[in-house]
C-alpha cells in the first residue's frame, strides 16, 4: 500500500535517510539517562543542606565526576536530537527551522562543555 | 489526486484531551522544559566550581522560596518524562498498545512521577535542617 500523495512521488519528497541514527542515538541516551538522573537527583538531595567542603568533595571525586560527566554528556546530546524534533514538527520554514536546530546545538554543546569543565575543575580541587 | 475522502483528526478545539493524550503533550513539554532547565544545572556547577562564595550564593539562592518552586517543578518535570519514556521504551520494543494497557500505563507514569518527586524531596528534607 502506498500511503505518499501523487504530489510528494512526483516532487521526490520522502526519506532523508538519515533518520536510523538519530532514532537509534535518542533511544542510547534515554537509556543511558535512567540511572544516572536518579542517582544524581538523590545524590543531590542528600547533600543539598551540606556546607560546600562536604559537597565539593562527594561531587569532585572520581567515581562521582566521571559518572556526571557522562550524565551531562547523555543529558545535552538527547536534548538536542528531542528539541530537534519539535522543531521540525512545528516550524514549516525551512531556513527558520535550520538555523533553530544548528542554534540550539551549538548553545548546547557550550553549556555542556561548561558543565564539564566545571566539574573537572571540582575533581582536581582547582 | 484524490485526498478529500482522507479521516480527520480530532478538531482540538472542540475535542477534550483523553488523559492518555495529555500525557503525550506533556512529554514534549517537559522535554522542552528540561533542556531550558540544564543551564540552572550547569550554573550550579559552575557555582561549585568557583569556590565557597559562589556556591554559597547558589545554595541561598536554590533554598530561597522561588528557588525550591522552580526545584519542584525541574524535578516533576524530571521525573514525569524519565517515567514515560521508560513506557515510550516499551512501546518501541513492541507491548503495551492496547487501549486499557495504555490508560493503564498513563496511570502508572503519573504515580512514579510523584514518588519519585516525593522520595527526592524527602531525602532533602531528611538531611539536614534550613539551608
Amino acid at each position: 500500500m502506498n500511503f505518499r500523495s501523487p504530489l510528494g512521488e512526483a516532487k521526490g519528497l520522502g526519506s532523508a535517510h538519515d533518520g536510523l541514527h538519530h532514532w537509534w542515538a535518542q533511544r542510547v541516551t534515554a537509556i543511558a539517562l535512567i540511572p544516572l538522573t536518579i542517582w544524581f537527583a538523590f545524590k543531590v538531595a542528600i547533600l543539598s543542606m551540606s556546607d560546600y567542603q562536604t559537597v565539593a568533595e562527594c561531587i569532585g571525586s572520581p567515581w562521582s565526576a566521571a559518572l556526571i560527566v557522562s550524565l551531562i554528556v547523555a543529558a545535552f546530546y538527547h536534548a538536542a536530537l528531542g528539541m530537534q524534533v519539535i522543531y521540525e514538527d512545528y516550524i514549516s520554514k525551512k531556513a527558520v527551522r535550520i538555523v533553530a536546530v544548528m542554534g540550539t546545538n551549538l548553545v548546547l554543546f557550550l553549556l555542556g562543555a561548561a558543565g564539564v569543565i566545571a566539574v573537572i575543575r571540582i575533581a582536581v580541587g582547582g | 489526486m484524490s485526498t478529500n475522502n482522507r479521516p480527520l483528526s480530532p478538531h482540538l478545539d472542540v475535542y477534550r484531551l483523553p488523559l492518555t493524550a495529555f500525557v503525550s503533550v506533556i512529554h514534549r513539554g517537559t522535554g522542552a522544559a528540561l533542556s531550558v532547565g540544564t543551564v540552572a544545572l550547569v550554573w550550579w556547577l559552575i557555582a561549585l566550581a568557583g569556590g565557597e562564595e559562589s556556591f554559597n550564593t547558589a545554595q541561598q539562592l536554590l533554598g530561597s522560596i522561588i528557588g525550591q518552586l522552580v526545584l519542584l517543578g525541574w524535578t516533576f518535570s524530571l521525573f514525569i518524562h524519565l517515567a514515560n519514556g521508560i513506557r515510550h521504551l516499551i512501546w518501541d520494543s513492541g507491548y503495551g498498545f492496547e487501549k486499557d494497557q495504555v490508560t493503564k500505563s498513563t496511570f502508572i507514569v503519573i504515580g512514579v512521577a510523584f514518588v519519585l518527586t516525593a522520595s527526592v524531596w524527602a531525602c532533602a528534607y531528611a538531611f539536614g535542617t534550613g539551608v
